[in-house]
């Protein structure tokens, strides 16, 4: 199986997953489509390295899993916050830093 | 060991200052002994220097001590270091000796002032700093001191800084001393220009192959700078008010030492003006300016203390003539600024008692008939005046005897001009300081001891009588010790050169006797004028030159309109320029960047999501251009 057929599927979750970003108000499920955006790319990353015969691709989605492990409790963390304080997870809600 | 022994003769004075400064109330008790032990410590290192100099052959007498890397700048080098030669002695001693003796008398004079750390720190300071300009090696390290003199000046005139009048005498000084400063600067810059170095031993001995441009260049820059320090003409018009400060400081920076700077600067800096003769003249020309313009101001002046400040400003003007005329000059200038430095400091001593006695008064047509209550200070005082008179043997006469026998040197008009104005201006001195010891210590009293201004003058404690006393046998002896066989002259050789005797205009019997005369007749006028006939407790109607001299020759006015007012009109134009063109203009473009910013700040709008969009747009857009640029 030729690896275009991954990157077919890692541009269709790219694009799930702006799309539930950009549309959806729940900051959680904002935040899964952050995810799913960030596994598309992994999964991009991955395919074109197996189809290089080079390493560098897999070591660099080790390196975004860590990344997005650490982003999650961060992220989670202040939408948590965010909840207690305004009964709302809704980021359309919380617009208060502006000009 | 005489590697560190320059190094601490200033340094120890120095220390002590900034132990003073910063020591706090615990050592207010002790400040004034430990200022003293300093200045004292201080002047046993000198007396150590000079033995050791005295020790040498005549052509061995110029050790450089210590040096080490001040500024290392590329093909710059500069190293600092102390010269010792008979010189700078001279001047270490003079500032030693009798700046320990002022310090002395100051114990007793600053016992009730609050702050007397404070002046015992500035005064040692003082002491370091004008050790530093007599004893660098380098034109760049005299400055430093000749800074340093001008700090510790400033601050001691200002001392009593809550009197607007005295903050403002202090300003002034500062300011005017800045002009001066200005001039040596430049000169400076200019020498490192020519020559490439700044050390005496370069410049002078790269002189001879400089052009006579460049020589009088420098030459008139470094007289600008001594006019600035040693308050001579045109930048004379801070001394008188620089007696704002107490009267020991008086006695010591604006008498003695710091105003002699001036003098030492163009000394020093002999070979230049050898090569020079413009600069020269110009050095004679001022200081005769000066004496005669001191003179006639300290006619009328009823404030001893700047009477005596007038009279220090002419007597500067007379070391600036010899100074102006050749190594012989040079000698007799050194020579009378030591023997200015014995009795102007007694005589300031002697009028700081006379106003510790009497309530401060300085007013001397409240004074009269004092010779009978304060006989110390009357006879010490008596001797200064006899010194600055210049009756023999009294040490004014050996060394002003000498300037003007040497002003009536040479050939043409000149020593004719320089020769007179000096001669006359021995007559005004003699009258005025005849009238300043006539109405303080004779005539009829015109004090009362009941009354409004009631005072009981009563002689000072021994603090302050003993150091009068020993400037006294100074200003008495010291003159003759030094002239008799020539012993100042042959000691001073090495440094300022051979002295050839040249062919004086006048007989010297002549001028010694014209110079006699002149001053019998002007005691005789202020005997009749002073202490026979009454003096009036309020000031006489005068004549016109009466009325300039009361006012200063109207130095103030002329500065005030020749540069106060200009520069002021200058100023207030740029301020114009400034505003309505410069400023309005970086107003502008801060306005439109301001409004620029505002609006861009509305995309600011709170939304993350339009954010998220805004990020994606980008991406889309950078991946595209990516794109479109590699196809």
């Amino acid at each position: 199986m030729g690896s275009e057929y991954w990157l077919y599927l890692s541009m269709i979750l790219f694009t799930v997953g702006s799309l539930v970003v950009l549309l959806r108000r729940n900051a959680i499920i904002v935040f899964m489509g952050v995810e799913l955006m960030l596994n598309a790319a992994n999964l991009a990353f991955v395919a074109l390295a197996r189809q290089n015969g080079s390493l560098d691709g897999q070591v660099v989605a080790l390196f975004v899993m860590l990344v997005a492990a650490a982003e999650v409790v961060i992220g989670l963390a202040i939408i948590m916050a965010i909840y207690r304080t305004r009964r709302s997870a809704s980021v359309d809600d919380a617009n208060l830093l502006k000009y | 060991m005489t590697d560190v022994l320059p190094w601490l003769v200033i340094g120890v004075p120095l220390a002590m200052s900034f132990v003073l400064l910063l020591g706090g109330r615990a050592l207010d008790r002790g400040a004034p002994w430990l200022g003293v032990l300093a200045s004292a410590a201080s002047a046993v290192l000198g007396i150590v220097l000079f033995v050791d100099l005295l020790g040498r052959p005549a052509e061995d007498r110029s050790v450089t001590s210590a040096t080490f890397e001040w500024i290392p700048a590329g093909s710059f080098q500069l190293s600092a270091g102390l010269l010792v030669d008979p010189l700078s002695i001279a001047f270490v001693l003079l500032i030693t000796v009798v700046g320990t003796l002022i310090h002395v008398y100051s114990v007793e004079y600053m016992r009730h002032d609050a702050s007397k750390r404070r002046f015992f720190a500035y005064l040692n300071l003082f002491v370091a700093a004008m050790l530093l300009l007599v004893l660098a090696d380098s034109f760049l390290l005299l400055f430093i001191g000749w800074e340093g003199v001008g700090l510790a000046s400033y601050l001691l005139i200002g001392f009593w800084n809550h009197r607007p009048d005295y903050a403002r005498a202090a300003k002034k000084a500062f300011v005017v001393n800045r002009v001066g400063d200005f001039g040596l600067a430049l000169a400076i810059m200019a020498m490192f220009a020519v020559f490439g170095t700044v050390t005496y031993s370069g410049v002078f001995g790269a002189v001879e192959g400089a052009g006579e441009g460049w020589l009088t260049v420098i030459g008139l820059l470094l007289v600008l700078g001594a006019a600035g320090k040693s308050a001579q003409f045109p930048l004379q018009s801070w001394l008188l008010d620089a007696m704002a400060g107490p009267t020991p400081v008086s006695a010591l920076i604006h008498a003695a030492t710091m105003v002699t700077a001036g003098v030492y600067l163009v000394v020093r800096s002999g070979p230049i003006f050898e090569g020079a003769p413009v600069a020269a003249l110009t050095v004679a020309i001022v200081g005769a300016i000066t004496l005669v313009m001191g003179a006639v101001i300290g006619t009328v002046k009823d404030d001893i203390k700047r009477a005596l400040a007038a009279s220090t400003m002419s007597q500067i003007g007379y070391m600036m003539l010899a100074a102006g005329l050749g190594p012989a000059g040079y000698v007799f200038a050194i020579f009378h600024l030591l023997t200015h430095g014995f009795f102007k400091a007694g005589m300031f001593l002697g009028a700081g008692s006379v106003m510790h006695g009497m309530n401060d008064q300085v007013d001397m047509r409240r004074f009269g008939r004092l010779d009978s209550v304060m006989r110390v200070t009357w006879v010490t005082f008596a001797v200064g005046w006899l010194a600055i008179l210049g009756v023999p043997p009294f040490s004014g006469f050996w060394s002003k005897d000498g300037i003007i026998e040497v002003a009536f040197e040479g050939e043409g008009v000149k020593p004719w001009i320089l020769g007179s104005v000096a001669l006359i201006g021995a007559g005004i001195t003699a009258y005025y300081m005849s009238r300043l010891f006539f109405m303080t210590f004779h005539g009829r009293r015109r004090w009362s001891t009941e009354g409004e201004h009631a005072v009981h003058p009563h002689e000072s404690p021994w603090l302050m009588t003993v150091p009068m006393i020993v400037l006294a046998v100074g200003s008495a002896g010291l003159g003759w010790y030094l002239y008799a066989g020539k012993r100042f002259e042959s000691w001073l050789e090495p440094v300022v050169g051979a002295v050839e005797p040249e062919p004086h205009v006048l007989p010297v019997p002549w001028i010694i006797g014209l110079t006699l005369v002149a001053v019998a007749v002007g005691l005789v006028i202020a005997a009749r004028n002073y202490a026979v006939q009454e003096v009036p407790v309020t000031v006489p109607p005068t004549r016109a030159l009466g009325r300039a001299a009361r006012a200063d020759l109207y130095q103030d006015d002329v500065n005030e309109v020749a540069v106060v007012a200009p520069t002021r009109a200058f100023a207030r134009g740029l301020r114009e320029v400034e505003d309505d063109y410069l400023a309005a203009g970086v107003r502008g473009l801060a306005g439109g960047l301001g409004r620029v910013g505002a609006g861009w700040g509305r995309l600011q709008t709170g939304f993350a999501r339009s954010y998220a969009l805004s990020m994606l747009g980008g991406v889309v857009l950078v991946v595209g251009a990516l794109l479109v640029v590699r196809l």
